[in-house]
């Protein structure tokens, strides 16, 4: 096969650039790999090394500095059947090291080419994070306070199933990126190489020493045995296979007719654990059931096994609009947190609201008229307590009935569940 | 009667699978992750793709590359992930790459109030990208409307090719009420218009007030896409000329379109002299003040915008023209109401805005009315 380099835009690396070197290798391994141009596609980000994309005639794709791979890995999961390449300096790797480690842990199968040339070299000459900490930089003193980055050591630890240290002159680079290329995983490929432009003037770099460096670093080799599992697509899409079925929008359908269809703003009081949310979703499918518009707002602590959990449900005839609690018809004191969390409220009941108040929770003062039921003496356990209090409400078919209760906790709930529920239920009725 | 029962966030999951999305990434974030964790449950079944990035960058950036693949994306967030998608942000309104974006908005500045709402990010997911290129931004003011206009972005991403967001909020996203699929009204779905031609596939080549016919990368057709400043060729480019027209283009594609992509709805009462305009979950207090004051015999009309960005600037100077106060609520401190200042030139506009983490309730929307 012919080239693939894009001879209309040809390499504008310095004279002496290894980059160049590496831009006909990898054309060299292209053509070796002998796949169509439209099923490589090149993948880069900022600086010398994101020039590549342009010196190449097959799909290119070039982003923001160090995001290189994450371009990379959606189009990978979009189109499984493409040759992905990701070049990336040093600089790019420095930048998004957390993409390169997450590339290892993936294993999507990837080639990340790292030109490695220990220094930013298009904005000047700045260290990066693989400049010795001896050598010359246009960051004056900065790189003496750090060490360099072992590329090779990191992404290997980090699970990359495919990782080798190569000089960037080196006669043999195409076909190590053929066997990069070929290896189904996630590859990286370090080169190592010459910036004639701002690193080697100041800094003893040759081709002799960057030898020295890899024989004294020597190649990972290849395929590292100990990282060797299945390509992250194909374990997505296994995984995903195997996952359930698409899951339909919860319908509820109008089939009763509430004796008392207003408006009821009601307020559930309890504690982490105590299956407020569950309730409060309960009372809405009553409404609902009931041929009323319902809405649900829930406020509980991030740390979720402690602390309130508040439900504050609406139930209308009409469309609901503001989704706030103003006047409060039911209130359900379950648990002194969840009062403590809305005590201002209590002053303001009208004498019509109906407030159910367990025996061992202390209420604020208030107009409202006050159940006080003992649930701990009717042996209902704390995480019942607020199923509990529904059954009482309808009992006196405040809000919803029996028939609704029933039916909200057979939507909810299998069989198992509902038969337990049920036995809660009926010590009240 | 069936109603559903979902919160805003399922709602926005269930539009993206209504309008095609196959393809998601997100990292969580409250108040926003449970649209990430609906999308798990709905695209695995339907062949789609739906991963956590290792952090927002790294999502919006698998979702580039997916768009760029011909996927339909969404991916999901709060105001701290908006700043860190913003780097991203920039590049898909330069390269023209569709997103659809849900910005579930908390309180903020920064870390803010992961589990109180606000509508904080109104003017930051305008100008939070360089350059300053326009974005649409559409605004539900209750689940059905997350639903109905999650279509809608990924229909308006799709044919202007540039990132859309839908400016939800904690108190929206995770609210669960019943609405009626009877009553849904979706658009048809847009699809990215493919290019077609004869010649040479030049993958910024279009008309001057529209976005470029797409083909994919991993096509037959070889596709260049770049962050970088470009020629309609896709190569990087310094020529003045060049740079202005795409500049240009990227502003016009979508003013010139403002009519299709203004979305609102309107409460006209004759013989009224005030109009209040609100947006989001606000709106819905404003509608039940409206309901009160016509009570007490001082009605008012009311318009609630759905499109924010770019503004609706003839639909606002419009509906505002007969009246002689203008009122505006919004749950933040006041970012959206200097626009339609600007619009309504010289009109007398008085606002009200909070931003304590609650919601406006209708009596202080009233109180503000009254007291004009």
């Amino acid at each position: 096969m012919n080239s693939f380099l894009n001879t209309s835009r040809p390499p504008v690396f310095c004279p002496g650039c290894t980059h160049e070197r590496i831009t006909k290798s990898l054309d060299a391994a292209l053509i070796k790999m002998g796949i169509p141009d439209h099923k490589t596609v090149i993948v880069t980000d900022i600086g010398c090394s994101g020039l590549f994309d342009t010196f190449f005639n097959v799909h290119a794709l070039h982003g923001v500095h160090g995001r290189a791979l994450t371009y990379a890995a959606g189009l990978k999961l979009a189109d499984p059947s493409l040759n992905v390449i990701v070049t990336m300096g040093d600089g790019g790797m420095g930048i998004g090291g957390a993409h390169v480690l997450s590339a290892c842990r993936k294993n999507m199968d990837l080639t990340l080419i790292i030109l490695n040339n220990f220094n930013f070299g298009m904005t000047g000459g700045q260290y990066s994070a693989t400049t010795p900490s001896d050598a010359v930089v246009g960051s004056e003193f900065l790189n003496q306070a750090e060490i360099p980055m072992d590329i090779c050591g990191v992404v290997e630890s980090a699970g990359a199933s495919y990782v080798s240290r190569i000089s960037g002159m080196d006669d043999g680079l195409s076909d190590e990126l053929v066997s990069a290329m070929k290896h189904k995983g996630f590859s990286v490929v370090e080169t190592l190489g010459l910036c004639t432009g701002r690193y080697t003037k100041r800094n003893q770099l040759t081709p002799k020493v960057i030898d020295q460096m890899i024989e004294q670093r020597p190649s990972p080799g290849g395929v590292i045995e100990k990282n060797q599992r299945p390509e992250y697509g194909d374990r997505y899409r296994q995984l995903a296979k195997e996952k359930g079925k698409f899951p339909d929008p919860f319908v509820v359908k109008k089939q009763f007719d509430m004796p008392d269809a207003r408006r009821h703003e009601v307020v559930i009081l309890g504690s982490a654990g105590m299956r407020i949310v569950t309730a409060g979703d309960m009372v809405c499918f009553a409404g609902i059931s009931g041929g009323l518009n319902v809405s649900i707002k829930n406020d509980y602590n991030i740390t979720v096994l402690r602390g309130q959990s508040v439900s504050e449900i609406l139930l209308s005839p009409e469309k609901i609009g503001y989704t706030g609690i103003e006047s409060p018809t039911v209130v359900l004191a379950l648990s002194d947190e969840g009062v403590a969390r809305r005590q201002k409220i209590f002053a303001t009941l009208s004498p019509d609201t109906y407030v159910l108040k367990e025996a061992s929770v202390a209420i604020p003062d208030t107009p409202a008229q006050v159940e006080e039921i003992d649930f701990k003496a009717m042996k209902i356990k704390k995480t019942d307590w607020a199923l509990a209090s529904l059954a009482v409400l309808a009992k006196h078919e405040i809000v919803l009935n029996k028939d609704m209760l029933v039916f909200a906790l057979k939507s909810r709930f299998n069989e198992k569940v509902f038969n337990l529920s049920m036995e809660t239920v009926n010590k009240i009725l | 009667m069936a109603s559903v029962f979902m919160e805003g966030n399922e709602a926005v999951a269930r539009g993206a699978m209504a309008a095609g999305c196959n393809f998601f990434a997100g990292y969580p974030i409250t108040p926003a992750t449970t649209i990430f964790n609906n999308m798990l449950k709905m695209l695995p079944p339907r062949d789609g793709v739906c991963i956590q990035g290792e952090d927002e960058i790294a999502s919006m950036g698998y979702c580039i590359g997916a768009s760029m693949a011909g996927k339909k994306v969404l991916t999901a967030t709060s105001g701290p992930g908006i700043s860190l998608y913003s780097e991203h942000i920039s590049f898909a309104i330069g390269s023209e790459i569709p997103l659809v974006i849900a910005n579930v908005q908390r309180l903020g500045p920064s870390t803010g109030s992961a589990t109180r709402g606000a509508d904080s990010d109104i003017q930051f997911m305008r100008w939070g990208s360089t350059s300053g290129a326009p974005v649409i931004v559409l605004a539900p003011k209750d689940a059905k409307d997350c639903l109905e206009l999650t279509v809608h972005a990924f229909n308006f991403a799709e044919e202007f090719r540039c990132p859309v967001f839908i400016a939800s909020n904690k108190e929206i996203g995770m609210t669960k009420e019943s609405f009626d699929m009877d009553d849904l009204n979706l658009p048809p779905l847009v699809e990215r218009t493919p290019y077609t031609g004869t010649g040479p596939y030049v993958p910024f080549a279009a008309d001057p007030e529209k976005a470029p016919p797409f083909l994919p990368i991993g096509g037959t057709t070889l596709v260049r896409q770049t962050s970088s400043t470009h020629g309609p060729d896709g190569y990087i480019t310094i020529d003045p000329q060049i740079i202005a027209a795409m500049q240009q283009r990227l502003h016009t594609k979508l003013t010139a379109a403002m009519d299709r992509i203004t979305l609102y709805e309107e409460t006209m009462v004759p013989d009224t002299d005030t109009l209040v305009i609100s947006y989001g979950i606000t709106s819905r207090a404003v509608t039940d003040a409206a309901t009160a004051l016509a009570a007490k015999g001082r009605p008012v009309s009311t318009l609630s915008l759905k499109t924010l960005w770019p503004v609706p600037e003839a639909l606002l100077a419009e509906k505002a023209a007969r009246f002689k106060k203008i009122v505006v609520i919004e749950m933040n401190l006041g970012q959206y109401v200097n626009e339609i200042k600007r619009v309504l030139c010289g009109k007398p506009v008085k606002f009200y805005g909070q931003m304590n983490g609650t919601m406006i309730p209708p009596a202080k929307i009233m109180e503000t009315i009254e007291n004009e």
